[in-house]
């Protein structure tokens, strides 16, 4: 099993430690990883303000970068998804794209971790793997219960997972929705803040670091002790209590 | 002679996609308890319902809760009135009536709704200008959810029916629940044997 | 004439009371919550989804046939059946009906289908007195507003404002906002204009092909107070508010209240086959642009919605941006992918006013695929819709950068570099919305791919 590791673009620039932190979790579960160095983007940004076509170059890249591989493999529902519905065509010879969570939980089918995380934890469920990608079951689909991120997170030493009140609404960031719609972006991206903020969260985490980037950005302008983390860091995190305060 | 109508046809002939199938009505079974589920649905939809009593209760009913100068109609065999809607022509002679009294055909428990055909209410306006209703309902007529009162009525057998699941009511201000919108301002359900 | 705000400018107007827009949010979460515990209680709800988006996939592929068989059987019930292109020729056949009937005061329950045809401007226009009855819809009437939601028309307002209204409107006391009183004082004015009507208006939640009937459903009561004392009775229908068979009412019914209110039913649901003895019933069968989506094969499934309101109660955006900022009759999600169907120009920014999160899709009761129909719209409207050079240049020269990874990593180190020295007026200057309030990310020292060549590529 060869599996080629997607980073987005963005996470490349301004968060490596969430791109090694997914790829130390692969390798330290065997699987035999490789990072394809020509990789740049999946073309989400163009095509979901409308310019779909503009999308295909890197699309025709991506093909060509992960074409000798079975698995895909990368640390964004969003991303994921995109590279899914408008990159691959499902075909028989493509590799099978995953986001990593539901790459742990379905294909390595890991059953426990030795990570050690001693914080109160929120999940921010990002809509596009939520609903996209099925990694939970959405609080509007009745149904069996599932969460395959909360059910990661659960075999962490020390965390406790908090509940929250609106447990999978949108953050609203949405790729140039943020900027486009910059006043109801920031508006919702405050009030998910504030149900993790009332529940006693001291960490946000999801498997979607765009959507955290745009809580962190909130966070930050105002000063808030609350951090946030991509599931890869705390499942990955070998903390103790002291070391991180 | 309608040209509306003609380019409206023709324009939906030349749109629209290639026939897709017509699903049958799955079933749903529905096996709870029938009377109490039913007098918590139609609590929920601001009515009340009755159960282990005759047509003697209704009676005692009204007296307790309305005065004799109040205008009481009742379209049921041994509830009286004071009202007889024999004579009425224009539904508008219906204003005043302070309570109806009908018999429903069915009752579907998972809603609390009744089926009033319009041989049942005399007017069609009588269910709504009435400032109460007061309806029977023989046990026998529950029935589980919507299907099965679907599969028991034929819809086109009279010009108007109605489903009556509760009391008149709105939300319109500031979504706070006031009952007694234009229509009854309460609704009991009588269930009998 | 004045340009249509885009959503963004409308949403930040309304954002700007923050205590309102929170208000209006809780609102409604209220509602999609009392949603999920109506559906939650019924165990086959995703099949009855399934089912009704099913039924009405078939109507759309079949809607003349049906819409024949609905006439035919509707005229042997004695109703008159009218047909309209659009909504010019909806009011004219209004207009005429009440002519040749000589009426001149009529009420009307409520009809999205006759706000979306300007009706009651139109009537009003003409020296008709026209009366809203629904409880919500009288308020904005008096308010001279549209409805902000087409469940809950006047959502948009707090009591306080209504017992305003009221006062100036009704003469209920000064500063009086209790609901019940403000609801008491309208049924009594409403009672009057009910007794006085010499015709009702209504709206048509669903037509049966089979039996040539339609059916009403509402909780206020105001459509039968209105049609069954009135002369004639006017029932205003899209042409795909169609259903097949009798039936097929079991499934919708189900879904629809739980999906509007999380009301098991609405507390009347009022099937019409045949006017009253002596009565005249008419139904108008409106097109108004919907055979056009019909033939718009991505978008044609939003012609199954049935009007109850679930996808703008679930959306995030509706809830703080509120019902008028869409400046469209149908707002909210739904609203954003009929709309540019009616007017590509007017409405080009509701399809970008969504993070196509999705949750309209999975909370819409026929299945509708919301938010990949917003996407499949944005595609659209860059191509046929205003020019936006600027942003057209910018996501080319993105998608340049990006099929070059030797270009892309030189761009994503110097924007790195030129991030972490510049200074903060500079980035964060009023021109850079998303540093109005939020931070950009800090930067790293290294990119992942310069750490993995450094670590694991030697
Ligand atoms: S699109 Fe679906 S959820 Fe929205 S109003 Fe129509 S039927 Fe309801």
């Amino acid at each position: 099993m060869k599996v080629g590791l997607f980073i987005p673009c963005y996470v490349d620039q301004f968060y490596p430690q969430v791109a090694i932190a997914s790829l130390e979790l692969l390798e330290s579960a065997g699987v035999d990883v490789d990072y394809p160095l020509k990789q740049t983007c999946c073309g989400q940004p163009m095509a979901n303000s409308g310019y779909q076509e503009y999308g295909e170059g890197p699309a025709a890249l991506f093909r060509e970068n992960f074409s000798e591989f079975d698995y895909v493999v990368c640390p964004s529902g969003s991303c994921t998804l995109h590279t899914k519905d408008h990159i691959y065509s499902g075909k028989e010879n493509e590799p099978k794209v995953y986001e990593l969570c539901e790459f742990l939980t379905d294909v390595l089918k890991i059953k426990e971790l030795t990570a050690d995380f001693p914080f109160k934890v929120g999940i921010h469920a990002s809509c596009h793997g939520l609903r996209g990608l099925n990694l939970a079951k959405p609080s509007e689909l009745m149904g069996v219960e599932f969460n395959k991120p909360k059910q990661l997170l659960e075999m962490v030493n020390g965390i406790e997972l908090i509940e929250l009140t609106r447990k999978d609404e949108c953050c609203g960031f949405g790729g140039t929705f943020a900027v486009l719609e910059e006043a109801v972006s920031v508006g919702m991206g405050k009030d998910r803040i504030k149900d993790h903020e009332e529940h006693g969260v001291q960490v946000i985490t999801g498997a979607d670091m765009s959507c955290l980037m745009h809580l962190e950005g909130i966070l930050r302008r105002d000063k808030s002790p609350i951090k946030v983390m991509h599931i890869a860091e705390i499942l990955n995190a070998k903390v103790s209590k002291t070391q991180n305060q | 002679m309608n040209s509306s109508k003609e380019a409206i046809i023709a324009a939906i002939k030349k749109n629209k996609p290639d026939l897709l199938p017509l699903p049958e009505h799955p079933e749903y079974p529905y096996e709870d308890n029938l009377i109490e589920q039913f007098q918590s649905s139609i609590k929920l939809n601001g009515g009340t319902a009755r159960t282990g009593e005759g047509k003697a209760a209704i009676q005692t009913y009204l007296q307790e809760n309305f005065t004799a100068d109040k205008q009481v109609l009742s379209l049921v065999d041994g509830i009286t009135g004071n009202f007889d809607v024999k004579n009425v022509q224009d539904p508008h002679e219906l204003e005043h009536i302070e309570v109806a009294i009908l018999e429903g055909d069915w009752g579907v428990v998972e809603n609390a709704a009744i089926w009033l055909p319009e041989d049942k209410i005399a007017h069609r306006a009588l269910p709504f200008i009435a400032q109460h209703l007061i309806v029977l309902l023989k046990i026998d007529k529950l029935l589980g959810n919507m299907h099965e009162v679907y599969q028991k009525i034929n819809v086109a057998d009279s010009g108007y029916g109605v489903f009556v699941a509760g009391p008149s009511k709105t939300a319109d201000i500031e979504q706070s629940l006031i009952i007694g919108a234009h229509g009854p301002r309460s609704m009991v359900v009588f269930l009998m044997e | 004439m004045k340009a249509t705000p885009t959503h963004a400018a409308a949403a930040e107007e309304f954002l700007k009371d923050e205590e309102r827009s929170h208000w209006h949010d809780d609102t409604l979460w209220h509602v999609r919550s009392k949603r999920d515990v109506a559906a939650q209680k019924i165990p086959e709800w995703e099949s009855l989804r399934t089912t009704a988006s099913q039924i009405k996939d078939n109507v759309l592929s079949n809607l003349d046939q049906l819409l024949l068989q609905f006439e035919k059987n509707a005229i042997e019930n004695g109703i008159e059946v009218l047909w309209a292109k659009d909504a010019d020729e909806h009011n004219q056949h209004v207009l005429r009906i009440l002519e040749e009937n000589q009426v001149k005061n009529l009420v009307k329950s409520k009809s999205i289908l006759t706000e979306e045809c300007g009706l009651n401007h139109f009537l009003e226009d003409k020296g008709y007195d026209v009366v809203d009855t629904d409880l919500g819809e009288r308020i904005i009437q008096f308010n001279k507003q549209v409805p902000s939601h087409i469940v809950m028309p006047a959502i948009h307002l707090k009591k306080k404002e209504i017992g305003d209204i009221f006062h100036e409107h009704l003469g209920t006391d000064a500063g009086a906002d209790d609901p019940a009183y403000l609801t008491e004082a309208a049924r009594q004015h409403l009672r009057q204009k009910f007794i006085q009507a010499k015709a009702a208006i209504t709206g048509v939640n669903f037509g049966i092909a089979e039996t040539g009937g339609f059916v009403v459903c509402t909780n206020e009561g105001n459509a039968d107070m209105g049609t069954h004392l009135a002369d004639l009775h006017i029932a205003c229908m899209g042409i795909e508010k169609l259903i097949p068979r009798a039936a097929d009412l079991g499934v919708f019914l189900r879904l629809l209240a739980r999906s509007a209110t999380g009301q098991s039913i609405t507390n009347y649901t009022s099937h019409f086959h045949r006017p009253r003895p002596g009565k005249k019933m008419y139904l108008i069968l409106v097109d108004n642009g919907r055979t056009n989506q019909l033939g718009r094969e991505d978008f044609r499934n939003s012609l199954k919605c049935i009007r109850c309101g679930a996808c703008m109660n679930t959306c995030p955006i509706y809830r703080r941006s509120s019902g008028f900022s869409y400046g469209s009759t149908v707002p909210g999600p739904i609203g954003s992918i009929l709309s540019p169907g009616m007017d590509l120009k007017k409405h080009s920014s509701l399809p970008f006013a969504s993070t196509l999160c999705g949750s309209c899709t999975d909370v819409c009761p026929v299945k509708i695929n919301i938010h990949e129909q917003l996407y499949k719209w944005r595609q659209v409207i860059t191509k046929e819709g205003p020019s936006q050079p600027s942003k057209k240049w910018a996501m080319r020269f993105g998608g340049n950068v990006m099929s070059k990874p030797k270009l892309f990593d030189m761009m994503g180190n110097l924007a790195r570099k030129s991030l972490s020295i510049s200074p903060r007026g500079f980035v964060y200057n009023s021109f850079n919305a998303w540093g109005k309030h939020r931070e950009l990310p800090e930067v790293p020292k290294e990119s992942f791919k310069e750490w993995y060549r450094k670590n694991r590529k030697q």
